[in-house]
């Protein structure tokens, strides 16, 4: 059987589907800024002595790791209903990359932050810097290099799993995308443009984090 | 809601329903486990090997792989298969999807084993006289596939967790099954709970062993 493809409405309807790309691309950036800040604070509390900080942290790490990301959506969207808590379906997505962002992100941050010899510290003080410094000059300029290239590819994953608020009906790319073709009934061309535009921002969003790089570490990583 | 849980809509029969839904996961997830190793070997050691065109060619497709989201994937598989008037069976479909997304991640961690095998053992082996093809099974496969274990525990981790967007196509695996029962009963909350802890007694164990021969293996 022969399937004809009809376009013209696809681009007609090119607004709503960049405006939904522009979701996507903000609800990423939101959890990865988000999850970046929670995920020093995780990192801290994991490397600490105390188990009253490391426990809770460990938890959420692993949690977040072994889990599925739609498994956590759900939870946020559905699950916490139980609790009173209704979220919107853009809070809810929101949350649960927020949730598995700061997850990977505390052991990347461990792992850059013990990658780095402790002789450097002690050599550093040697030097009489105070540790102000020593962190300032020496251990996060350093630990930045190693965890850069890991958070681009964190951020990729999170702009791909937001694809998955069409499970709950947020207006991002691919829920636009659905509502979009169940009125016109041309899900191929809608999809397959969808699939376009994700491809499109994911080598946008990789291109211009490497020009950061460039311009930050000057070519040596 | 504490109160409620008394007298839950909740029966001993859904424990049979969740049942299939489990296995129903473990399934797919085991089969397009082991298609994408399969696939992913042969396209790494394709990838290894070939020259730069073709290596940009094949590279090329496995990154749209990699950088179209499973879910669109997956519903644009299903719809055209449907519009050229194929339809296949949601497990199938599944599967064929779920294993090319695999075989993509599979591909890179394979190339990855193969290019850290050092051109002088492969000199060696030739050297002692075995044949291209032995060095390939006896020096290159042994010593590459050990290097890169973590990473292929990693990504089959990933794929488990993966199979999970299955539920779109309308396969009746894990998630799909408790939604379908969380609509039924209305507690979400007991139900998801249950789902995230059978994903996770799968996944810790396995990413522990994993983080286990990874030290071992730096060490």
């Amino acid at each position: 059987m022969e399937y004809e493809f009809h376009w013209n409405i696809v681009f007609q309807k090119m607004p709503q589907l960049l405006s939904g790309a522009f979701v996507t691309l903000h609800v990423s950036v939101l959890s990865m800024l988000i999850g970046i800040a929670i995920a020093v604070l995780l990192a801290i509390a994991k490397m600490s002595d105390s188990k009253m900080l490391s426990l809770p942290a460990t938890l959420w790490v692993e949690i977040a790791r072994n889990t599925p990301a739609l498994f956590q959506i759900y939870m946020a969207y559905f699950g916490l209903g139980a609790f009173g808590i209704h979220l919107s379906p853009y809070t809810a997505v929101l949350s649960a990359l927020v949730f598995v962002n700061a997850g990977y992100l505390t052991e990347t941050f461990r792992g850059g932050f013990q990658s780095i010899p402790k002789t450097q510290y002690s050599a550093s003080k040697s030097l009489g810097m105070n540790s102000i410094q020593i962190y300032r000059y020496i251990i996060l300029p350093q630990m930045f290099r190693r965890i850069y290239h890991p958070m681009t590819n964190q951020f990729v994953w999170s702009i791909l799993m937001s694809s998955l608020g069409i499970l709950v009906g947020m207006n991002e790319l691919s829920g636009e995308t659905q509502r979009l073709q169940s009125l016109s009934f041309r899900t191929l061309e809608f999809f397959m443009v969808a699939a376009v535009m994700y491809y499109l921002i994911t080598k946008f969003v990789l291109f211009s984090t490497s020009l950061v790089s460039r311009k930050l570490f000057k070519g040596d990583i | 809601m504490m109160g409620s849980s008394f007298f839950t809509p909740l029966s001993w029969n859904d424990s049979g329903f969740i049942l299939t839904g489990v296995l129903n996961t473990v399934y797919i997830s085991l089969v397009a486990i082991i298609i994408g190793t399969l696939l992913g070997l042969a396209v790494g050691f394709i990838r290894a090997e070939a020259n730069k065109f073709t290596n940009t060619l094949l590279g090329g497709v496995l990154d749209i792989l990699r950088s179209v989201p499973l879910i669109i994937q997956l519903i644009l598989f299903s719809t055209y298969i449907g519009a050229i008037g194929y339809p296949l069976d949601p497990f199938v479909t599944g599967t064929i999807i779920l294993s090319l997304y695999t075989m993509a991640f599979m591909s890179e961690v394979f190339r990855g084993g193969f290019e850290s095998v050092q051109q002088s053992m492969i000199t060696a082996g030739r050297s002692l006289g075995m044949s291209y093809w032995q060095t390939v099974a006896h020096v290159r496969l042994p010593i590459g596939l050990r290097a890169v274990f973590p990473s292929w525990l990693g990504v089959a981790l990933s794929v488990i967790k993966d199979s999970a967007l299955v539920s779109v196509i309308g396969y009746m695996e894990l998630l799909r099954t408790s939604e379908q029962l969380i609509s039924r009963t209305q507690q979400p909350l007991e139900i998801l709970i249950g789902v995230g802890i059978f994903y996770f007694i799968v996944s810790y164990p396995l990413s522990l062993y994993g983080k286990y021969v990874e030290r071992k293996m730096a060490t």
